[in-house]
């Protein structure tokens, strides 16, 4: 008999594999945590500031406070991620010290290395790592990212952006699927991805890891679209807690998300929401404010 | 409806004599279990509504997140209907958190959590700890055969304790119970369906073609 071993890719991709069709929830506050678990989130992402927030406040945004991702940690039973900065591997290192569950690189945080990604082979922790095409999912998967977001553009309750990058990662892939080995060589150079992830893509005609949306989800309706359109799964930021009715709408983009391909169950829990988050048009953001565009 | 991805997986090439499986599709990874079963034979549907569970003679409840399916179980009425079929005998295999559905009594719950029930265990959520703690070993398990089970626990919880009408299949090397039967129900802290492991899912089909068989003689 073996002796039992942790921080496997299968253990790390594993964790993602049973968060599938569900939906990952922002919170700020264990009390925000509560509404979540009890809403039904698969996970929560434990944050100091939900996107809307960061843009709206501006300013170098940075890892949570400790103290608050521990409350939040002993709060709920389901897992908890949380955010280090795009090339901070010493943020990351702090995280896994603190035993979250998932650690996710992102662009919603100011990029701490403008050049250089975490080498996330080196943690035990397993990695969730945004991409707006499939290359640079790749290359996030090469750098030892165990899951995937689609990163849309977090805090605008806009979806379009989100739509924009699951359906070019889905396209990509289903180019790969119809080419033949010696095209297979250029589209990884044009990919700018290594060969025999391309080739692995190719062959099983989906990523090696889960693929969720994120990045201006806000309603039921916006959850079941990403998941029509081939997400695992569905990250929603400021979208809850930034909107009239947190507990109710929680529950619906729950719902919606598991049964996303039922008009019915749509309609009947978009029901009575109240307001949802104000958002902001994306084509209204000038260029440095479009976080999708950190991370390379 | 056109965009169902259900249908993609049902049943494998000419599958359609094989038993009729469900798995039960409110959240987790229902679609590696519809894979291997399919792959073995069988003739899969995932069940997230009672009519759907209706149309099958065994299911599977998949990992995932044990109260997000509590909830969507009992929101859309499944819940009653899948305790019903459980009591009438229908054969029933839960990984990771379908062990915690089936389990009579949960430790580290959230508050108002319920499981079906079914088997006499009390199971304790998340047992191991944080992600950190998730791992993946060999167990030897006589009742599946000689070759060893490579099972991966990912927040996985462990059988606390074995009531007289269940039976221990697996332990781990310091003695906590990871996999658990009793009459058509079995139930395993780990998951089969993302090693290429298919003994567990051959067990229960084989509890559905036989109680199948048994019914359609009696019947």
């Amino acid at each position: 008999m073996s002796t039992a071993q942790t921080g496997s890719s299968r253990v790390k991709r594993g964790l993602a594999e049973m968060l599938k069709g569900g939906v990952i929830m922002d919170v700020v506050t264990p009390e925000q945590a509560r509404i979540a678990e009890d809403a039904g989130a698969v996970a929560v992402m434990a944050l100091e500031r939900v996107p809307a927030d960061i843009r709206a406040q501006g300013g170098v945004a940075r890892m949570s406070d400790p103290d608050l991702i521990e409350a939040i940690i002993a709060e709920v039973s389901i897992p908890v991620m949380a955010k280090a900065r795009i090339g901070h591997f010493v943020e990351a290192q702090v995280l896994q010290a603190l035993d979250v569950d998932y650690i996710d690189e992102s662009e919603v945080l100011s990029p701490a290395d403008y050049v250089n990604h975490i080498d996330k082979w080196q943690f035990n922790t397993p990695f969730v790592c945004g991409a707006t095409n499939l290359g640079e999912a790749l290359r996030r998967i090469n750098e030892g990212a165990a899951m995937i977001r689609s990163k849309g553009e977090a805090g605008t309750g806009d979806v379009s952006e989100a739509t924009k990058h699951i359906r070019k990662i889905t396209g990509e892939i289903n180019q790969l699927k119809s080419m033949t080995r010696d095209e297979i060589y250029v589209a990884a150079k044009e990919l700018q991805a290594p060969y025999e992830l391309v080739l692995e893509v190719a062959e099983t005609g989906k990523l090696p890891v889960v693929l969720f949306t994120a990045g201006g989800v806000a309603t039921p309706a916006d959850a079941a679209m990403m998941m029509q359109l081939g997400a695992d799964g569905v990250f929603v930021g400021s979208g809850i807690f930034k909107s009239g009715n947190p507990e109710q709408r929680a529950a619906a983009i729950v719902k919606a998300t598991t049964f996303y391909d039922d008009p019915s169950v749509i309609a009947d829990v978009s029901r009575g929401l109240g307001e949802a988050m104000v958002g902001i048009n994306v084509g209204d953001l000038a260029a440095p404010h479009r976080l999708a565009e950190r991370g390379w | 409806m056109t965009t169902l991805r259900s249908e993609s997986i049902g049943a494998g090439e000419a599958a359609s004599a094989g038993p009729r499986v469900g798995v039960l599709a409110l959240q987790g990874d229902f679609r590696e279990h519809a894979h291997v079963l399919a792959r073995l034979g069988a003739h899969v549907s995932l069940v997230r509504r009672p009519e759907e569970l209706a149309a099958v003679d065994g299911l599977v409840i998949p990992g995932g997140e044990s109260t997000v399916m509590d909830k969507l179980a009992r929101a859309y009425g499944l819940a009653e209907p899948l305790r019903a079929a459980i009591a009438a005998g229908m054969p029933v295999y839960g990984t990771c958190a379908g062990l915690i559905m089936l389990a009579d009594t949960i430790l580290d719950a959230i508050a108002g959590q319920q499981t079906l029930g079914g088997l006499d265990v009390v199971v304790r959520r998340n047992a191991f700890g944080s992600q950190n703690q998730s791992f993946e070993t060999d167990l030897d398990i006589p009742a599946l055969g000689a070759e060893p089970v490579h099972a991966v626990f990912i927040r996985g919880p462990v059988v606390e304790s074995v009531g007289p009408r269940a039976t221990p299949l697996a332990t781990l090397a310091d003695g906590r119970v990871v996999a658990v039967e009793q009459g058509n129900l079995l139930g395993t802290s780990f998951h089969p369906e993302i090693t290429g492991e298919y003994r567990f899912h051959e067990y229960f089909l084989d509890r559905v073609r036989s109680r199948s068989l048994s019914r359609s003689r009696n019947g």
